[in-house]
């Protein structure tokens, strides 16, 4: 019998052997390598031979730069991105469960934006956001508003600009999700209000979005995780610009890291990425209890 | 009885209205990139060009005067290495942690799911620095690995195995068939359709990966439709109707992927909940 759970033993391990190796290699070991890097002043292009370990010195460094500082705010700005998409998902997924011809036709509308690549994306919305000749600006301007945001050229309005982009490629995937979970809704609940005469906006409420929250919760977590993850849509359209306005931690990373070569520097950051990550995860998994109904 | 739902057909308006937002930047992408560049901007908005003649300047900028051919050629090689060794290694590690009792096996999944956690860019700097060392720097096989090591793809598949009964399994074991022989003729061909979702979704996030071209190749003649088109973009900025032919053609292949596999896609998603 024992000879029999080692073999078992041995032949998981070798299941999941790929995948561990990958992993080890590529994933823990980079991180620990990080958080060695992060007390070290060092640059890719020296040698190994040339770190020299300075102590927290990046981190005190860090958190009084201020583009540094502005990336932070930025990521907790763009985390607004992640409940105003499931607001609108949640409306447009009860709303095309409800009673709609063209179902299937929608679901696929929607989803393009998520399944398009980020780097013609932004082509398309330096045209379509452009100051002068843009069509929203010109639609603005019919509109009789005379000096309309010059959106990502301009440093108060770039950051809201990436925001709606992000919005408009990711309701999609959200609102699937919500899709398949109203099916787990038991219909007699809403037969039952009915009778009550409860009005639509009652049942959304007081049934469906209870209902929902564990959907909505998976979606907070994964979606906020994801947010601080943005790099794509930055590095194409804005280069962090104007004047450090759309920086975000990730960028601020990749700058240190691969233009000023201050791999320590970017270490840090990382390392202030991951614990910040990890703490708001670990916040919400402790908050679930007041809000989400099993 | 009425002859028509009215309440049906006004939403379905309002979904029409909603829809047209969300492809709007699309319409507009594919009829800039028909016209001659003096009617790029014209507004309000004229969506068919006044003459054909430029459709196929503006295409030819894209195909012929520049190399989207090998840009295309490199994403397909790494999109469908990518797919296929990361199907691979994610189903067995799933079956493994589905349908194999072992030791330490809850508590390596545990440690999984933490990591999933972990922004990958964290590991990007120590990565970069391994891959110099090993050579993976700036080779497409290089990017294959970055993509073929997938938590979720893990976690995807591990749910789907577990809902298949044990006792198919059992009564297979019983006749004398080992793990792997179960693996492949029995777990397999029954959870085919999660398989293909899953290989549909790793396609199309390879295909769309930016970061990792971005930062692991130099070399153009190396260059992913990504970075292919972004390097274009670059090149005619100015040059609206152009810059779109390019924003189409990196576009078009995936979204007839995607429409031929559909229901594929929005069904895993449904059951998995899974995010790039």
């Amino acid at each position: 019998m024992s000879r029999n759970s080692f073999r078992e033993t041995v032949v998981g391990y070798l299941f999941i052997g790929p995948l561990m190796i990958g992993m080890i290699l590529f994933t823990l070991i980079p991180i620990a390598v990080s958080l060695i890097l992060s007390f070290t002043d060092w640059s890719l292009v020296q040698g190994i031979k040339d770190i020299t370990f300075v102590g927290f010195k990046n981190f005190t460094y860090l958190f009084q730069d201020p583009v540094f500082i502005k990336s932070v705010k930025n990521n907790l700005i763009f985390m607004l991105v992640v409940p105003i998409t499931m607001a609108i998902s949640v409306v447009l997924a009860v709303l095309l469960n409800s009673n709609v011809y063209m179902k299937g036709l929608f679901k696929v509308i929607f989803f393009i934006p998520y399944i398009s690549s980020v780097v013609a994306i932004a082509m398309v919305s330096q045209v379509i956001f452009h100051p002068s000749y843009g069509p929203i600006n010109e639609l603005l301007r019919t509109f009789g508003i005379e000096n309309p945001p010059l959106w990502l050229a301009d440093h108060d309005y770039a950051l809201i600009t990436l925001m709606l982009i992000t919005i408009w490629m990711g309701i999609g995937y959200k609102l699937i999700i919500y899709m398949a979970g109203l099916q787990n809704i038991p219909q007699e609940l809403y037969e039952a209000a009915d009778i009550d005469g409860a009005s639509g906006i009652t049942k959304f409420f007081k049934i469906t979005l209870p209902l929902l929250s564990p959907t909505s919760f998976f979606l907070l977590i994964t979606g906020i995780i994801a947010s601080f993850k943005v790099f794509d849509i930055i590095v194409v359209l804005t280069e962090g610009g104007p004047s450090d306005s759309t920086s975000v931690m990730v960028f601020y990373l990749y700058k240190q890291a691969f233009v000023n070569m201050k791999t320590g520097l970017a270490s840090a950051s990382s390392i202030v990425l991951v614990l910040i990550v990890l703490g708001i995860t670990l916040v919400q998994f402790l908050a679930q209890k007041k809000w989400v109904n099993y | 009885m009425r002859i028509f739902n009215l309440q049906k057909l006004i939403i379905t308006i309002f979904m029409l209205g909603v829809g047209f937002l969300f492809l709007f930047p699309f319409f507009w992408m594919v009829s800039a990139s028909l016209k001659p560049e003096i009617e790029v901007f014209n507004f309000p908005i004229q969506w068919l060009p006044s003459t054909w003649e430029f459709v196929s300047y503006n295409y030819s900028q894209v195909w012929i005067e520049n190399p989207f051919l090998l840009y295309y050629r490199n994403s397909i090689i790494v999109t469908v290495a990518t797919t296929i060794t990361s199907v691979t290694v994610s189903c067995l590690a799933a079956y493994g942690f589905s349908k194999i009792k072992f030791k330490g096996r809850d508590f390596i999944f545990l440690i999984l799911l933490a990591i999933y956690m972990v922004p990958h860019q964290a590991t990007l700097v120590p990565q970069f620095i391994m891959f110099r060392y090993m050579n993976l720097y700036d080779t497409l096989t290089g990017l294959v690995i970055l993509n073929s090591f997938s938590v979720l793809g893990t976690f995807l598949l591990r749910q789907a195995f577990l809902g298949v009964n044990n006792e198919y399994l059992e009564s297979a074991r019983m006749d004398g068939a080992g793990h792997f022989r179960i693996f492949l003729s029995i777990m397999l061909p029954l959870v085919r359709p999660v398989v293909a979702t899953y290989a549909i979704l790793r396609f199309i996030w390879t295909w769309n990966d930016y970061q990792n071209p971005f930062i692991f190749l130099r070399s153009e003649h190396l260059f992913t439709i990504q970075l292919g088109v972004q390097s274009f973009g670059d090149e005619f900025g100015k040059y609206y109707a152009i810059a779109m032919a390019g924003a189409v053609s990196a576009i078009l292949p995936l979204l007839i992927v995607f429409i031929i596999g559909q229901k594929h896609v929005i069904a895993g998603i449904s059951s998995g909940g899974v995010k790039g």
